[in-house]
């Protein structure tokens, strides 16, 4: 696997494929059907797109495990139905005023990519919301809607980090799964 | 029962799910002491409110045209919400509006200089 | 399925009332940003009810409009109010 290196000539041209092909399935689906004059005009424009605003290369250099893909996605929605009725129930609790709290939660993982799609999937569940992020640490600061009591405000933390640990599984790289605790030989055993 | 009818059942069920988030956005911005906290209020109806909304649609029109328009509405809300949350919040804090009696803890304040700092130099 | 479209109506003509009032009182303007955007997507959400109780997609393609729409708004709002301070 690659270490963390500035981007090479490969890695731009990668990231500008991944683009036109990303870019060209959101053509197909705007208009609706997949034909060729679909598919050859969505290149067309995508490739003018990613030629004329072009954009710095995404570093990516983990590895894409299905069944982690899989687990990561299942417990978002579960985690994403529970928050939504927490926070429904707090907005008819009458008489009662939620505290809150911001919270530091140092980031193991390393690449841009994981820390925002980290960042994404904690933004995206109610209750809790990214205030600032440190790229340089990886540290997010996220504010936390009905903290009780210190106890609760680590539970939330921990929360956070199980969160990491699947997104490390579903996508990270081995030393990424390193520095998460879990051990990228073992987890192959356990797999097969 | 038909297939078509616990089919418009599901949906049911599922929109009004969905008005119901929407409502409690609603009440919760109405209610919530400050502005981060009504933030959390406004994730909801355009996450889970919106997908349950959608989810309804897809049931009761159930084409594959339109299904992949509502696919496309659902990628594009969840891809652009949390950058939206996340700048407003982020102006919230550095503008102050945040009220620090309504926090258990505040852990950004010790690093908070580190980001205004920041913010000078990538304010292009 | 005329009651749940009831329904559906009178809980996002709620939410939105309620929604409505915030904009007024604000009080700064980032409230104000915060709850249009939740307006906006009570507003997606009426669209999307309406186009599933009749069965009737023409208005779907407003959504897609509506969702990166939405978003630009509160960014570029938000990043002038950084920026307005020296």
């Amino acid at each position: 696997m690659r270490a963390a290196n500035p981007p090479t000539r490969r890695d731009r041209i990668r990231t500008q494929v991944m683009a036109v092909i990303a870019l060209t399935v959101v053509w197909n689906l705007l208009w609706g059907a997949f034909t060729w004059a679909n598919l050859f005009s969505g290149i067309l424009v995508s490739a003018a797109v990613v030629i004329f605003f072009p954009l710095p290369p995404v570093e990516f250099d983990g590895r894409v495990r299905p069944l982690g893909l899989l687990n990561f996605a299942l417990r978002f929605i579960a985690d994403l139905v529970a928050a939504s009725v927490q926070v429904a129930v707090l907005a008819f609790r009458f008489g009662h005023r939620p505290t809150s709290a911001i919270v530091a939660v140092p980031l193991r993982i390393r690449s841009d990519l994981n820390m925002t799609l980290v960042a994404e999937a904690v933004s995206l569940i109610p209750g809790s919301l990214i205030v600032e992020a440190d790229h340089e640490t990886t540290t997010l600061y996220i504010h936390m809607l009905g903290v009780e009591d210190e106890e609760h405000l680590e539970r939330l933390r921990e929360h956070v980090l199980r969160l990491e640990d699947r997104l490390a599984r579903a996508l990270g790289s081995d030393e990424e799964l390193r520095r998460c605790g879990i051990d990228p030989s073992e987890r192959k055993e356990r797999r097969s | 029962m038909t297939v078509a009818g616990v089919l418009d059942a599901i949906a049911a069920v599922c929109m009004v799910a969905g008005a119901v988030l929407s409502l409690s956005a609603g009440v919760a911005l109405l209610r919530f002491p400050d502005l981060l906290s009504r933030m959390h209020a406004a994730a909801k109806p355009q996450v889970l409110g919106l997908l349950l909304i959608l989810t309804g649609c897809a049931i009761r029109i159930g084409t594959v045209i339109d299904i992949t328009t509502m696919v496309l509405i659902a990628v594009f809300q969840l891809a652009t919400a949390p950058v939206a949350a996340h700048m407003v919040g982020r102006a919230a804090y550095r503008e102050g509006r945040v009220r620090a009696e309504l926090l258990l803890a505040d852990e950004l304040a010790p690093d908070a200089d580190k980001f205004t700092d920041k913010s000078r130099d990538d304010s292009r | 399925m005329t009651v749940a479209a009831i329904a559906v109506a009178a809980l996002l003509t709620a939410a939105g009332a309620l929604t409505l009032i915030r904009i007024v009182r604000g009080p700064s303007t980032l409230d104000r940003i915060v709850a249009t955007e939740v307006l906006l997507a009570i507003t997606a959400s009426a669209i999307a009810a309406e186009a599933a109780f009749t069965r009737d997609p023409t208005s779907l393609p407003v959504l897609v409009v509506l969702a990166i729409l939405g978003f630009t708004g509160s960014v570029a709002v938000s990043r002038f109010i950084t920026r307005e301070k020296p």
